[in-house]
C-alpha cells in the first residue's frame, strides 16, 4: 500500500514507480523504461531517425536485440550456418546487425546460441523481472506481464523515442480484472483460458485497458502458462496484461543469467513481494470466468475473438442481431469456407504449426511431444515444430523431444517466428487449413489465402495425428 | 512532420469491422528498412486478385470514382493487431490523410498520430451515414478541423471528435514528441539517480 494508505492495483504500483513527469492537462505522463527489446523488423526506421538527428542510444545497457521475425528456420548447412535465401530479409538482418553494433546494443544474431523470439528470450535470460517497465516494437510484448512487469508494444516512432531518451509519453490506461477461478480440467490449458477470455470480451473489449489476470486457475499456472495468457492480451485489445508475482515467479527467475544475485536477490524479492494488488483496490472493469467450465478452445473465424469450445458448432450469421457483427461473421465464414452450424471436429486440415511467442516454450513442446510419442502425424498433414529460442531447442533436444517429433513425421526447425507471421518463407498455401498454436488467425496472416484455426499445443498435436481437427481429451484418456 | 490543421477531401468507405494491420499491410511487405513504397501494398490482399497483380475490380479502392479519396471511413475497431507503424505509413503512402471509425486500436492510433494521419472517432450513426454517403456519391467530401476537433458533414452538421491536447499541439505545429522528451534530460537523470538500473543487458 502507498504511504497515503490508498489501496493500489499491481498496475498502479508499477506505473507510479516509473513516472518521470506526471500526466497533466496538456501532456501525457512521461514513463521511464527499464528494458527495451528490439528486433529487425520494427527498428530500422528508428535507427535511421537517430542517425538523421545525430542522436545516440541513451541506455544501450538497458536494450537488447534479437533476430526473429524475418529469420529462416530451415536447418543449418554443413558449416552450421542458417542460410538466408530472401535478399530483402538478408538486407534487413544486416541492417539490424550494423545498427546494434554502431549503437552499442548487445544482440543475438541468427545462429547465436541465445537467439530466439524476442518474447521468449527476455524471460529465459532473466531480463524480464517483476515491477519493471518493458517495451518492444511488437504488440506481443504483453507476454512479459506474466512476471508482474508493465510490458507493452510500441510503434517504430516510439522505438526511436525510447532509444534516444529511455522514456515514453503515455496516457494512463484503465484497468480490468480478469478472474479465472476454479481448476482447469484435463486437456484444458493456458491457451484455452485466453481464447475463452477473448471470445467473451471480443477483440476490442480491452481497448484502453491493462488486464490483470487473477484467481485460482491463474495462480495454478506455470510461468510459461502465464506467459501464454498474457501474450494474447493484445488480441483482446489490451496493450498489456499482468499477473501478480508469487513464488512461482520467483522460482522461475532465480538463477537465470540476468537475475539478481546474492544480497541483490534478497532486496529484489522484498521489493517484488510488495507488488501484488492491495485488498480493496478498485479496477475500472471486472469480469470472471470459471476454469472448471472451460473446454479446449478453437477459433473458427478470422480474428482471435471468433473462438468456441472445440465441441461447438460455427455460429450462424443469421442469428447475429448486430448488423456489423453479422457482416463480419459472413465475411469470415466466406474466407474460411465454413458453413453456419458446421462442427469443426473432424474438419480435414493440411498443416499443424507448433510455435510462436504464444506456445513455443519447453513446456509447450513437452506437452505436444508427450501426446505425439508413439503416434504418427497423418499422411495428409505437414507438421512443423518451431522452438521459440535456441535455448528451448537445446533443452528439447537434450530431452529427446526432437526425436519424438521426427519419428512421428514432424519437421523440427531452428528458432524464430516462422509461420506465425509468414515473413520467412514458412507459410500456408492459398486455401490450406492449419491448426496453429500462434496468436492470430487474421486473413492471410500465415500466408496469403491460408486459413488458421488457433488452438493449444495439445489440440494441435491431436489434430496432427488425426489429420482433422481433433479434441485431445479422448486420445489423452486412451494414452493414460 | 508537416503541420496538419485541416483535412478536406472525398471519402471512401470500407465498412468492415476489426480491420487488422495484417490487412492494411501484410507482413511480407515488412522486410523494408525504410518507409518508401508501402502505399502500393496497402490492403494488398484485398486489392489484388489471387495472382497478386491484377486489381480486384470489386474492391472499392480500385474503383475509378474513388481514386481521389483522402479520407477512409472504416468499420469499428480499426487497426487492431500488430504494432507495425508500417500501417499508417502505407495508408499515408496510399494518399489517405484521415481515417474515420467508431474506435481505433490503441497502438494504431498512437502510430497514426505520430505520422500526421488523423484518426477521427465518431459515433455509430455518423459512421453509418458516412458509409451510405460514400456509396451513394463518391464525390462526397468532408472537412476535418484539427484545432476545432470537428468533422463537417456534407449537410453542414458538425461532429466533435476527441483528440488529446498533446497530439493536437504536435499536429498543429508539425513537431514530433521526441523533442519534448529530450528536453527533459534533467528530470530523467534525476529519476535514474534515484532508481537503480534493474538489469544490465551488456553484462
Ligand atoms: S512469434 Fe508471431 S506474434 Fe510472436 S513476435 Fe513473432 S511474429 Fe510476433
Amino acid at each position: 500500500m502507498t504511504s497515503n494508505g490508498k489501496a493500489q492495483t499491481l498496475f498502479e504500483k508499477v506505473w507510479d514507480s516509473h513516472i518521470v513527469r506526471e500526466q497533466s492537462e496538456d501532456t501525457p505522463a512521461v514513463l521511464y523504461i527499464d528494458l527495451h527489446l528490439v528486433h529487425e523488423v520494427t527498428s530500422p526506421q528508428a535507427f535511421a531517425m537517430l542517425r538523421e538527428r545525430g542522436l545516440t542510444v541513451r541506455k544501450p545497457q538497458q536494450t537488447i536485440g534479437t533476430m526473429d521475425h524475418s529469420t529462416p528456420t530451415t536447418p543449418r548447412d554443413a558449416a552450421g550456418i542458417i542460410p538466408v535465401a530472401d535478399a530483402m530479409a538478408a538486407k534487413q538482418l544486416d541492417t539490424f546487425s550494423k545498427n546494434c553494433a554502431d549503437f552499442g546494443i548487445p544482440m543475438y544474431a541468427l545462429g547465436d546460441e541465445h537467439q530466439g523470439i524476442v518474447h521468449v528470450i527476455g524471460p529465459e535470460k532473466g531480463l524480464t523481472q517483476p515491477g519493471m517497465t518493458i517495451v518492444c516494437g511488437d504488440s506481443h510484448t504483453s507476454t512479459h506481464g506474466a512476471f508482474g512487469a508493465l510490458a507493452f508494444g510500441i510503434g517504430t516512432s516510439e522505438v526511436g523515442h525510447v532509444l534516444a531518451s529511455q522514456t515514453l509519453l503515455q496516457n494512463k490506461p484503465k484497468t480490468m480484472a480478469i478472474t479465472i477461478d476454479g481448476k482447469l480440467g484435463a486437456g484444458v490449458t493456458a491457451k484455452d483460458i485466453i481464447l475463452a477470455v477473448i471470445a467473451r470480451i471480443g477483440i476490442g473489449g480491452g481497448t484502453g485497458h491493462v488486464f490483470e489476470y487473477r484467481g485460482e486457475a491463474i495462480r495454478g499456472l506455470s510461468m510459461e502458462g502465464r506467459m501464454t495468457v498474457c501474450n494474447m492480451s493484445i488480441e483482446g485489445g489490451a496493450r498489456a496484461g499482468m499477473v501478480a508475482p508469487d513464488d512461482t515467479t520467483f522460482d522461475y527467475i532465480h538463477g537465470r543469467a540476468h537475475a539478481p544475485k546474492g544480497a541483490d536477490w534478497d532486496d529484489a524479492l522484498a521489493r517484488w513481494r510488495q507488488l501484488p494488488t492491495d485488498d480493496g483496490a478498485a479496477y475500472d472493469k471486472e469480469i470472471s470466468i470459471r476454469a472448471d467450465e472451460l473446454l479446449p478452445m478453437i477459433t473458427y473465424g478470422t480474428n482471435p475473438g471468433m473462438g468456441m469450445p472445440i465441441t461447438g458448432a460455427v455460429p450462424s450469421p443469421a442469428e447475429e442481431s448486430d448488423y456489423n457483427k453479422r457482416i463480419a461473421l459472413d465475411k469470415a465464414l466466406a474466407y474460411m469456407e465454413l458453413a453456419p452450424g458446421q462442427e469443426l471436429l473432424g474438419k480435414a486440415i493440411d498443416v499443424v504449426f507448433i510455435g510462436s511467442c504464444t506456445n513455443s516454450r519447453i513446456s509447450d513442446l513437452r506437452q505436444a511431444a508427450q501426446f505425439i510419442a508413439g503416434r504418427k502425424v497423418a499422411d495428409s498433414v505437414r507438421m512443423m515444430v518451431v522452438p521459440g529460442s535456441q535455448q528451448v531447442k537445446k533443452q528439447a533436444e537434450s530431452e529427446g523431444l526432437h526425436e519424438i517429433f521426427r519419428a512421428a513425421g514432424a519437421e523440427w526447425r531452428e528458432a524464430g517466428c516462422s509461420m506465425c507471421i509468414a515473413m520467412n518463407g514458412d507459410q500456408l498455401q492459398p486455401g490450406e487449413y492449419a491448426v496453429s498454436t500462434s496468436n492470430r488467425n487474421f486473413e492471410g496472416r500465415q500466408g496469403k489465402g491460408g486459413r488458421t484455426f488457433l488452438a493449444s499445443p495439445l489440440t494441435a498435436a491431436a489434430s496432427a495425428v488425426a489429420g482433422v481437427v481433433a479434441d485431445p481429451r479422448p486420445l489423452m484418456a486412451a494414452q493414460n | 512532420m508537416e503541420k496538419l490543421r485541416e483535412v478536406q477531401g472525398s471519402i471512401v468507405a470500407i465498412p468492415v469491422n476489426d480491420i487488422d494491420t495484417d490487412q492494411i499491410i501484410p507482413a511480407r511487405f515488412l522486410k523494408v528498412t525504410d518507409k518508401a513504397g508501402l502505399g502500393k501494398a496497402a490492403f494488398c490482399d484485398w486489392r489484388y486478385l489471387d495472382d497478386g497483380k491484377s486489381p480486384n475490380p470489386e474492391f472499392v479502392l480500385n474503383q475509378p470514382e474513388y481514386q481521389a479519396a483522402s479520407v477512409l471511413v472504416a468499420g469499428n475497431n480499426f487497426g487492431c493487431g500488430s504494432s507495425r507503424e508500417h500501417a499508417p505509413w502505407a495508408l499515408l503512402g496510399a494518399g489517405f490523410k484521415a481515417v474515420i471509425s467508431t474506435e481505433f486500436a490503441d497502438i494504431f492510433r498512437n502510430n497514426a498520430l505520430k505520422n500526421g494521419l488523423l484518426p477521427v472517432i465518431v459515433d455509430h450513426d455518423t459512421q453509418q451515414q458516412l458509409f451510405s454517403l460514400a456509396q451513394e456519391d463518391p464525390s462526397t467530401t468532408v472537412a476535418i478541423d484539427v484545432e476545432e476537433q470537428t468533422l463537417s458533414m456534407p449537410d453542414g452538421r458538425r461532429v466533435d471528435f476527441p483528440l488529446d491536447g498533446f497530439s493536437k499541439y504536435c499536429l498543429l505545429n508539425g513537431v514530433d514528441q521526441l523533442g519534448y522528451l529530450l528536453a527533459l534530460e534533467d528530470e530523467v537523470s534525476a529519476f535514474e539517480a534515484e532508481n537503480p538500473q534493474r538489469v544490465v543487458t551488456t553484462a
